[in-house]
């Protein structure tokens, strides 16, 4: 690649009286300004954003260490509450944390065996029709829940006569996570030479389900991570579509829990753990996402 | 379309299938990419497809690979039509242009590949494996993953990858365009002795007409979707039959000349035989290559039809290539760079044109006559 070095390719083309040292320090002493100056500028703006996340954060963790809400005081008995709380008639919470989990895990795994096969044939085969399905994957993006659940308690009912299980749930959840999924995808599938690759593999014998599953899906193992975790996150925190379809996973459990006991100090302590392990993931994710060594 | 018998001797005596083309046609759209072409390959015979892009030649190849369909025609491998076939059963080595190893795997796993799916036992891929990294020279490099590795022996490892599930056929697409000049020209030589040693009957596309003539036993000039000469490099370099042969292959002087009608053509007082003895009497343009002109200075310097002025010397390496103004055209001369460093911009010099069969062309004549 052409070197950018602004001293070395640029000083030929300065007339002679203008050329050397002095302006090279010149131009070097203002981007140092100008860089301190944006240093400054992000340790501010970091500070402001880490406050006005932390804070919140700091806080809900401070209550879920009380004995009872603002007692003051020091318990961890709002955490060891997580495992037992119950409200009358509705399931235990560690049972709906469970749910939720395996939710999350059922919706990224359906996302993908949706989404990866798709992809991939659609740039192997009919790639001029890759605006369509990407539009189709961002719309959910763009329709409010409340619409959503209109459009789909009809299929809801007709579900819910034949399994009742909040499991069900993922079948909205995939849709819902379609935006999100199909972005981190792409950006796993755009880093693979689809088509050399394909073409090495299919001249070596393979059949097109090798060429997908062993060659292709396997190089964007980056992206289908990203595209798990974010789906995984998200049904973590999905209230309303749950809510107004009647289901009862965690974030419905806690709003339950809430308007019968307003300060129930476990909701701190389950509200944290669940920030903190999604957190977690992202970080995870933001971190498994850095380009190995060497790599490329 | 006349098929010159050199080459074919030599590779008769290798194994490896022969492979035919027949009235293979390909629109893209309005385009035509191939029109009803016609290509034998014989047993253990490289043959390179030479063009410029947009000629052709990797539509060709990518045909004769299964990985596009033709429109009409068919492909013959080993006496078997496998037209229909799709790229996985057609039992081909490929290595493209773009470096296609596998990322996630190593080089022996890379090289292994194509074994593993025709499940041979493990013993057998690592065993044929090293053997094949050892023939491209790599050995050290078997644990290694593709971003580790030059792209040249990237390009050697997709050799090995290609060659491990012994394909009936070796197909190589601009292998060598993406490396610079002097590991192109290494794994060039490389990619022949490798393909003599294992006697694979072999297409090459490139459209660098020196890799062309250094590598090919025979060599097919295409353009607009058909072979215009196909035949051993001496023969395409030295007599060219179109016009369009000439100028691609090698460099040639465009001078007006007057055909004698009886085998030759007088261009510049200069008498020279002629590729095409039938040429009818009258004006044409001759295609003189530089190698044929000689350039001497210190003589007369009157005025006549191969007198003039040198205008530019470009040092090549060992020639240099010396451009002499005429008066009404240039000329450009092939020499020693020993003997053009005597040379001088400006300097009053005298042309000799060598006897070479040339081509000469009718058509453009009163053109550039005009």
């Amino acid at each position: 690649m052409a070197s950018v070095d602004a001293g070395g390719a640029v000083a030929p083309a300065i007339p002679s009286e203008l050329a050397g040292a002095g302006t090279a320090k010149t131009r070097r002493g203002l981007h140092g300004r100008r860089r301190r100056r944006l240093n400054v500028f992000r340790y501010i703006a970091f500070a402001v954003f880490g406050v006005f996340f932390v804070l919140p954060l700091l806080a809900l963790l401070r209550m879920s260490l009380e004995p009872a809400a603002g007692a003051g005081g020091w318990s961890l008995a709002a955490w060891k509450q997580i495992v037992s709380y119950t409200v009358v008639g509705t399931p235990s919470l560690i049972s709906r944390v469970i749910v939720t989990l395996e939710l999350g895990v059922i919706t990224a795994a359906a996302m993908l065996v949706l989404l990866v096969p798709t992809m991939i044939w659609i740039k192997l085969k009919v790639p001029w029709i890759s605006r369509t399905v990407e539009f189709l994957c961002l719309l959910p993006l763009t329709i409010p829940a409340i619409v959503l659940v209109v459009g789909l308690v009809p299929v809801y009912n007709w579900i819910q006569q034949r399994n009742v299980s909040t499991f069900m749930l993922f079948w909205v959840y995939v849709v819902l996570v379609l935006p999100y999924a199909y972005r981190a995808l792409a950006a796993g599938l755009n880093s693979v030479d689809v088509k050399t690759l394909s073409e090495a593999a299919r001249g070596l014998g393979a059949s097109w389900f090798t060429v997908m599953f062993r060659i292709i899906a396997p190089n964007m193992r980056q992206g289908i991570l990203n595209a798990s975790l974010l789906s995984f996150s998200l049904v973590l925190g999905e209230f309303p579509i749950a809510y107004l379809l009647l289901y009862v996973n965690l974030q419905v459990e806690m709003y339950s829990i809430s308007r019968n006991t307003p300060n129930a100090s476990v909701l701190f302590s389950t509200s944290f753990a669940v920030l903190v392990f999604t957190f977690l993931l992202l970080l995870i994710l933001s971190y498994v996402g850095r380009p190995r060594r060497g790599r490329r | 379309m006349s098929v010159p018998a050199t080459g074919v001797s030599s590779a008769a005596t290798r194994s490896g299938v022969e492979v035919r083309l027949e009235g293979l046609s390909r629109h893209y759209g309005d385009v035509k990419a191939l029109d009803g072409l016609d290509l034998t390959l014989h047993q253990g015979e490289l043959v390179v497809l030479l063009g410029p892009s947009g000629c052709g030649k990797t539509t060709t190849l990518r045909l004769l690979a299964g990985l596009e369909d033709a429109d009409t025609g068919r492909v013959m491998v080993g006496g078997q039509d496998v037209t229909g076939l799709p790229a996985s059963k057609r039992d081909m080595g490929m290595v493209f242009q773009a470096y296609s190893l596998f990322p996630h795997m190593t080089v022996k796993d890379n090289v292994a590949f194509g074994l593993k799916l025709r499940h041979k036992p493990r013993a057998e891929r690592d065993k044929r494996a090293m053997d094949m990294l050892e023939l491209v020279g790599l050995t050290t490099q078997a644990g290694r993953y593709a971003h580790q590795l030059s792209g040249g022996q990237q390009q050697r490892v997709a050799l090995a990858r290609a060659l491990a599930i012994q394909p009936q056929v070796l197909l190589l697409d601009e292998p060598l365009s993406a490396l610079d000049a002097k590991v192109r020209a290494q794994l060039r030589d490389e990619i022949r002795r490798i393909q003599l040693e294992v006697g694979t009957t072999t297409l090459f596309v490139t459209h660098d007409q020196e890799e062309a003539l250094a590598i090919a036993d025979r060599v097919g000039v295409m353009r607009d979707g058909r072979i215009e000469q196909l035949g051993s490099p001496v023969d395409v370099y030295t007599r060219p039959e179109t016009p369009f042969v000439a100028e691609f292959v090698g460099l040639s002087n465009r001078l007006a000349g007057e055909a004698t009608g009886s085998g030759t053509v007088v261009v510049r007082g200069a008498t020279l035989p002629l590729v095409d003895a039938d040429m009818p009497a009258g004006p044409v343009v001759a295609q003189v290559r530089p190698e044929a002109v000689t350039v001497t200075s210190g003589g007369s310097t009157e005025a006549g039809p191969l007198t003039g002025t040198v205008i530019a010397i470009t040092f090549l390496g060992a020639t240099s290539r010396v451009t002499v103004d005429l008066g009404d055209t240039t000329v450009m001369a092939a020499m020693a760079t020993a003997e053009a460093t005597s040379l001088a911009a400006g300097e009053r010099v005298t042309l000799t044109i060598r006897p070479n069969p040339v081509l000469v062309s009718a058509e453009s004549a009163a053109a550039s006559a005009g």
